[in-house]
């Protein structure tokens, strides 16, 4: 038999605000341990919840980009339980009431377009940070003691919850890093796993393919990494089946990843049914986002990265990997787009930035189309090194292709020494401050002898002259 | 001589205004007068020695956060503990002058009907110290009518201003719910939880509203007072239309000397110039209670999450296993009453009864409201006894919750609809006060007090307590 993984993702987001969700305390990363507190987030008696503008305008604006129904009426809940990282011994939550629902998140790939379905996107406060002194690095078990920091306490939190749409480990991988880039795109969030600004839990179970059943999911928790999450889940499909086909049943329970140590096997939970109370937090006010700011915040949404690959996939004809890769780094995907404007071939353009322009380091955003398109146009006719220290050098102000591509360049190395001699002869100040250090100033003699032969020249035994002239 | 038993907090401006009484010897005054009588009383948890500010002193019920003084909500739990901040009605206060001249006992976490569920011993009512001067706010009420202060704040979730007024023949406002913040309040339940002043006249509950109300920007469910406060002057109740709701005046358990003194009020009114006439709220109050119990420890189950040892408060050592030092703490350190109300909110919120209990609660919630609003809508006010009995002896109820719990019948059903309350002194009943409940619309509070100023002026009770002036003058 054949199975099929059914998955689906349970993401947190903490927004970049510049205070908590509840109280007007600035947010820090890396500050002492509880020095971004206040009555409000360390809950003394008798304070309140304000909450804030900003963290639920953002999580509006992730909620229209997830493709969601923004509610006209959403409602803030108490998440009741105990825990030292909880001082109200509640989390102020959403619960049937969620300020996002029902959305549809485009994640291209290359066999088409895929959906994944969001149930729900809401906000909420983070809880504390326990720290666990003694015993086993960091770990509960087996510490002396724990601590509480109350810095991280009540920044804001979007949770994010996936429908099981998600047929693979690849699969999720490519939806969370989608996800994570759109929610960076949009200046919401540094989503860095590092930092715990961007964390996610996945709920794993597999069924014949072909049926439509859910069979019993167990739950992992704490990856600290896209790539370590899909190799986790690639186990925890491998082991279900290995599971059913000898004919046991899998049980409901979560698997713990250590996050400080990746080859550690996860510790195994049951999964306890605990009762949260949840209730309306009287403590707040329903929220009713405005229909013409939700309106507003829809126009101004930017293209999403999902978008960005179908539109370079389809107005391009690229294929879905080089769409992929440009649509990574925006400034590379509009680099590509200023070239192709410019009249470069789109498949060869695509070639030249995602790797070219990559691996020489240049930053994409300054390079001047008009310029890059003349050296895809010239790519196959000139010497391969002359087009690397052409894509080397593209990045520098006043670069001209020109320069570097001239089809009628002189190659021979005894015609052009006497102008490089010349050159170096006429720019003796230069010459010294060459030979003491300067080495920049090679692109100049360069640019000289080229100037001289009215861009004539192979830069490349151009280079090779002046080294062997300039004694280096 | 400063008579701190008559001196309402009005004459005590006037003094100060004129220069005839300086603040610190009002505030002297007022400290001799504890020193005299707090012994017997027991109306003050904390005093506070050197306070600051050149107004008329007054006394906060210690649910109402203090900085740097301790602020226990009369339980164990909290005890030692001292706000790093003012609750934002201290803060008014503050601003306006009002020197602090201590915090006052209270029911636990502002559970209860009579004072004797704090941790600190009961308060003693001034008019008889072997009965009880009503509660959650009983300390402030017995303050007040004892002479120890001349005005004070109280908080009302299911009566505790207006109850103990009555119990002590003075005046109590619960204000609209969400015209004064509730940022420093110890919560009990959030959505009931309201400060209001305890008086000896309503002109005086008028001013302190004025001080305390108004949206505040640390508690998002306060909102702006659509009208100035006004100080009550009028002499008669022309024009006004005032509703007497059967059941109100009627359920079973209002005694025959406090029915009485209400009918005579309410006769008063029509004399005064009103239109009187009964009128019905049969769900209300058949509801209303049971309502309040569902929602109050809903709530209350929540809010007391937090005293848990691990940052402020009583702390167990326990093992050094964490659930075993949060049992401990909270075991030592709440009384029966909070946790026998956490265990009714805890049950009531668990999964599969929500619906029938909590979620079913704030349906019928919306009942009252609408019950109250469709009589609003014939009558400016509606009338009836504040509480059914007048102040009952010391341990009369403490073995009977549920008939503590009917202490509050007569002022939980407009609470419930966010209503404010006005309740005024309106006579005797076996040598003990009788209060007038009086309910209006929300943000009623200038009609309640225009009719409760023409009302207690024309009812001229002396709340002065017979032996305390009998007493003095000894
Ligand atoms: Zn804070």
């Amino acid at each position: 038999m054949s199975w099929e993984p059914v998955i689906g993702l349970e993401i947190h987001v903490q927004l970049k605000t510049r205070t908590k969700m509840f109280c007007r305390c600035e947010l820090g990363f890396g500050d002492p341990e509880n020095t971004r507190t206040c009555p409000v987030c360390l809950s003394h008696p008798g304070t309140l919840p304000v909450p804030n503008a900003k963290a639920i305008e953002w999580t509006v604006k992730l909620g229209l980009a997830l493709g969601c129904e923004i509610a006209p009426h959403a409602v803030f809940h108490r998440k009741n339980y105990f825990y030292p990282d909880l001082p109200k011994g509640y989390q102020i939550s959403q619960y049937d009431q969620p300020l996002c629902t029902n959305g549809r998140f485009l994640v291209p790939g290359p066999d088409g377009d895929a959906y994944v379905g969001i149930v729900r996107a809401h906000l909420e406060e983070d809880a504390a940070k326990n720290v666990h002194v003694g015993g086993a690095a960091g770990r509960i078990s087996g510490a002396d003691r724990t601590l509480v920091d109350f810095n991280r306490g009540g920044t804001p939190l979007v949770e994010i919850v996936t429908r099981p749409d998600l047929r693979s480990a690849e699969d999720a991988r490519i939806f969370l890093q989608l996800l994570r880039q759109t929610v960076v795109e949009l200046g919401i969030s540094d989503a860095e796993m590092e930092k715990g600004s961007l964390r996610f839990d996945v709920n794993v179970s597999v069924r014949p393919e072909g049926s439509s059943e859910l069979r019993t999911r167990t739950e992992l928790k704490n990856m600290n990494s896209f790539a370590f999450a899909a190799r986790g889940i690639a186990r925890e499909i491998g082991r279900q089946i290995e599971i059913y086909e000898k004919g046991g049943e899998v049980d409901q329970e979560t698997l713990h990843f250590d996050p400080t140590r990746e080859d550690a096997p996860p510790l195994r939970s049951k999964e306890e049914a605990q009762d949260y109370r949840y209730f309306p937090e009287p403590d707040l006010v329903p929220l009713a986002p405005a229909r013409d700011l939700v309106e507003r915040a829809r126009a101004e949404l930017p293209e999403l990265p999902g978008q960005r690959i179908r539109r370079l996939e389809r107005d391009y004809a690229l294929p879905f990997y080089d769409a992929e890769v440009l649509s990574g780094l925006p400034a590379l995907a509009a680099l590509f787009e200023r070239t192709v404007a410019a009249g470069g071939d789109a498949k060869a353009t695509s070639n030249l930035v995602m790797n070219q322009i990559v691996a020489a380091g240049v930053d994409p955003a300054v390079v001047d189309g008009l310029e890059l398109a003349k050296l895809v146009e010239a790519r196959g006719r000139i010497p391969r090194a002359a087009l690397d220290e052409a894509i080397a050098a593209s990045g520098t102000p006043g670069f001209r292709a020109d320069d570097y591509t001239a089809d009628t360049a002189i190659t021979d190395a005894e015609e052009l020494r006497p102008v490089v001699e010349r050159i170096l002869e006429g720019n003796p100040s230069q010459v010294e401050a060459y030979r003491g250090g300067k080495t920049g100033l090679l692109g100049f003699f360069v640019g000289q002898v080229m100037r001289e032969l009215g861009g004539k020249a192979n830069p490349k035994v151009v280079n090779e002259l002046l080294r062997e002239q300039l004694g280096l | 001589m400063i008579d701190t038993l008559r001196l309402t907090a009005e004459d005590a401006a006037a003094l100060l205004e004129d220069g005839e009484v300086a603040a610190a010897e009002l505030h002297g005054a007022y400290l001799e007068a504890i020193r005299a009588r707090d012994e017997e009383l027991h109306a003050y948890l904390t005093t506070v020695d050197a306070p600051e500010g050149e107004g008329v002193p007054i006394a906060f019920k210690d649910v109402i956060s203090t900085r740097g003084i301790e602020t226990t909500a009369g339980s164990k739990i909290l005890a030692g503990y001292r706000p790093v901040f003012d609750a934002t009605v201290a803060k008014r206060c503050k601003q306006a002058g009002l020197p602090l001249l201590g915090k006052t006992n209270m029911d636990e976490f502002a559970m209860g009907s009579s004072t004797e569920n704090s941790a600190y011993g009961p308060t003693r009512n001034p008019w008889d110290p072997e009965r009880v001067p009503g509660g959650s706010s009983g300390g402030s009420a017995a303050a007040v009518a004892g002479g120890l202060a001349p005005w004070a704040l109280g908080s009302d979730t299911g009566g505790s201003v207006k109850q103990p007024a009555s119990l002590c023949g003075i005046v109590g406002l619960r204000p609209t719910y969400g015209t004064v913040s509730r940022y420093g309040i110890v919560a009990f339940a959030s959505s009931l939880d309201q400060v209001g002043p305890l008086t000896k006249t309503v002109r005086d509950c008028a001013r302190l509203y004025r001080i305390i109300a108004g949206r505040d920007a640390y508690d998002s469910t306060t909102v702006e007072l659509r009208e100035p406060v006004e100080i009550p002057a009028a002499e008669d109740l022309r024009g006004l239309r005032i509703g007497v709701p059967r059941e109100l005046n009627e359920v079973e358990g209002i005694e025959a000397g406090v029915t009485d003194a209400v009918r005579r009020a309410i006769d008063l009114c029509g004399g005064l110039g009103a239109e009187v006439a009964t009128c019905e709220l049969p769900r209300s109050v058949e509801y209303g209670l049971a309502c309040y119990y569902l929602v109050a420890p809903s709530e209350a189950s929540s809010n007391l999450a937090r005293y848990d040892g691990v940052r402020y408060g009583l702390r167990a050592e326990g093992n050094g296993a964490i659930r075993e030092m949060y049992e401990r703490t909270r075991d030592e350190g709440f009384g029966d009453e909070p946790k026998r109300r956490i265990m009714l909110g805890t049950y009531a919120l668990s999964a599969g009864y929500y619906e029938a209990f909590y979620g079913q609660a704030q349906k019928v919630r919306t009942v009252i409201a609408r019950e109250h609003a469709a009589l609003f809508e014939r009558f400016d006010v509606l009338v009836s006894p504040t509480s059914p009995t007048v102040a009952f002896r010391l341990g009369e109820k403490t073995e009977n919750p549920l008939a503590m719990y009917l202490s509050d019948v007569l002022t939980i059903p407009s609470n419930m609809a966010g209503l404010p309350g006005l309740s005024i002194p309106c006579g005797l009943s076996d040598g003990l006060p009788v209060g007038f409940q009086l309910i209006g619309p929300q943000f009623s509070e200038n009609t309640l007090f225009r009719a409760g100023h023409a009302l207690e002026r024309a009812l001229e009770f002396d709340f002065v307590p017979p032996r305390l002036a009998a007493k003095d003058r000894a």
